[in-house]
């Protein structure tokens, strides 16, 4: 072994920050790799239950990918699907079980939507790309960089879709009366899912636009 | 790695068996906090059926003490079998029999028992009526909350578990529930009716029934009737107790 390998890696060496931060805008899943559209349309009409399920699935992903980076070496090849999935299943209960038992009303909004962290796209693919072949404390700033770049789309959209749609901001109302005096009504096609995918499409339209790399030839 | 049968096996079993003991001991650990978030909603339901809105999850237990004077279990001949009035109201009997068993009974032709809960808004008394029932794809339930004439609607509540979004959904809407208030269940020669909930709009029925008739969801008819379902068997259930009632008068 060379001494170059011996040396143990900083906790938040440049390497491994560039894990958290990479996901954020280069290698955002949901605008980059197009993973996780079904939920950020589906949760992001308020601000609240978006950030709650960008914080679930931050919970299920950081976890789920260091147990797996653990076990990794154990798995056997042929069933690494199988075990990735129960772990995931299992960490998602364990999630939606809490949330029911400490915040009920959020829980209700969520609905099937915690359940179906288990069949977002940004978990399986995380697991199979980067925890199955590195070590746990990368896997953990892998997941948390994912669910980051994950929630942060999520609550952009969220914020635009509250602020339009009801005219609030944490339930909060923010646009004054006076507006709705003269005439200004909050717009009902925020609060549907489609307005979502345009707000997504626009988000996808500004960063490219920024990051002339991202275009594809 | 060893990628024999036998390795394959015995890591799936051993797995699964972590992974099952996992579950069950968080699902042991959380269920009292669960359930009382279920007994939290359950009040929430009862105090909208009567009008009592925007209480919060934190107040609930504290109003629906307070406004719940009373909570009555009655039998399939309308005899009160259990009448409870101190203490906290989560703890009577009313409060947690289980709809499901009672109304099964009830249709397998065994004796049964009803919940009831009076309550005391603006000093009138209001009786709210739990109510279950079969909606497209799973059950409904909610409450009807009758004036002391036990014939005028004060309001409704109305859950589901799985209703199509907009549309067998619609029936959770303020939209929907609206109608119901004043609408009575009794014609005037004091004949039962329920209330009607009519594909096309109410304003089919005759003019004098009208009284007893709302707007069935266009797009949810398998939902309205089952709502209309529910609300007739319910209400037909608590007849006897009501005769009982009049003749005390």
């Amino acid at each position: 072994m060379s001494a170059e390998t011996k040396e143990r890696e900083p906790l938040f060496s440049a390497k491994n920050m560039k894990l958290v931060t990479k996901p954020l805008n280069m290698d955002n899943p949901i605008t980059v790799q197009v993973l996780g559209i079904c939920s950020a349309l589906a949760v992001t009409a308020k601000l609240k239950p978006a950030i709650v399920m960008s914080i679930s699935v931050m919970v299920v992903l950081a976890a789920s990918n260091v147990v797996v980076s653990l076990l990794r070496n154990g798995i056997p090849q042929r069933i690494r699907i199988i075990v990735q999935l129960v772990v995931i299943a299992t960490m998602v209960i364990l999630v939606d079980q809490v949330l029911k038992a400490f915040v009920y009303d959020i829980s209700k909004q969520l609905s099937v939507f915690v359940g179906l962290i288990i069949t977002n796209c940004i978990l399986m693919g995380r697991l199979e790309a980067f925890a199955m072949g590195n070590k746990p404390w990368p896997a953990f700033l892998d997941g948390i960089g994912n669910a980051l770049g994950y929630g942060l789309i999520l609550i952009i959209i969220a914020f635009f879709r509250e602020l339009l749609g009801s005219g609030t901001i944490f339930d909060i109302h923010v646009i004054p009366q006076a507006f709705y005096d003269l005439g200004y009504k909050n717009n009902g096609l925020m609060i549907l899912p489609p307005m979502a995918l345009i707000t997504v499409g626009v988000i996808i339209w500004i960063q490219r636009n920024r990051n002339r790399d991202l275009i594809e030839k | 790695m060893n990628n024999s049968n036998g390795y394959i096996l015995r890591y799936a079993a051993i797995m699964v068996i972590i992974a099952a003991a996992l579950l069950s001991s968080a699902a042991m650990l959380l269920k009292p906090f669960q359930e009382r978030n279920m007994a939290i909603e359950k009040m929430g339901g009862i105090l909208d059926a009567a009008g009592i809105h925007g209480v919060t999850t934190d107040d609930m237990i504290n109003s629906f003490n307070n406004y719940v004077t009373e909570e009555v279990v009655i039998n399939q001949d309308g005899k009160v079998v259990e009448e409870y009035k101190e203490g906290a109201k989560e703890n009577g009997k009313a409060f947690s029999l289980g709809l499901k068993e009672q109304y099964y009974n009830k249709l397998q032709g065994k004796p049964y028992e009803l919940p009831l809960y009076i309550l005391t808004k603006d000093n009138e008394t209001v009786y709210i009526i739990p109510m279950l029932g079969t909606g497209l794809w799973g059950p409904i339930w909610g409450n009807i909350a009758l004036k002391s004439d036990l014939n005028t609607v004060v309001g409704v509540y109305f859950d589901h578990k799985g209703e199509t979004p907009g549309l067998g959904a619609e029936i959770t809407t303020d939209q929907f529930k609206k109608q119901f208030i004043g609408k009575k269940i009794f014609d005037d020669k004091g004949n039962f009716t329920s209330i009607e909930v009519v594909k096309g709009g109410a304003k089919k029925l005759p003019k004098n029934m009208q009284i007893h008739g709302v707007d069935a969801i266009s797009g949810g008819t398998i939902t309205s009737k089952g709502v209309d379902a529910m609300l007739k068997n319910v209400l037909e259930s608590y007849l006897p107790y009501f005769n009982q009632l009049r003749k005390n008068k």
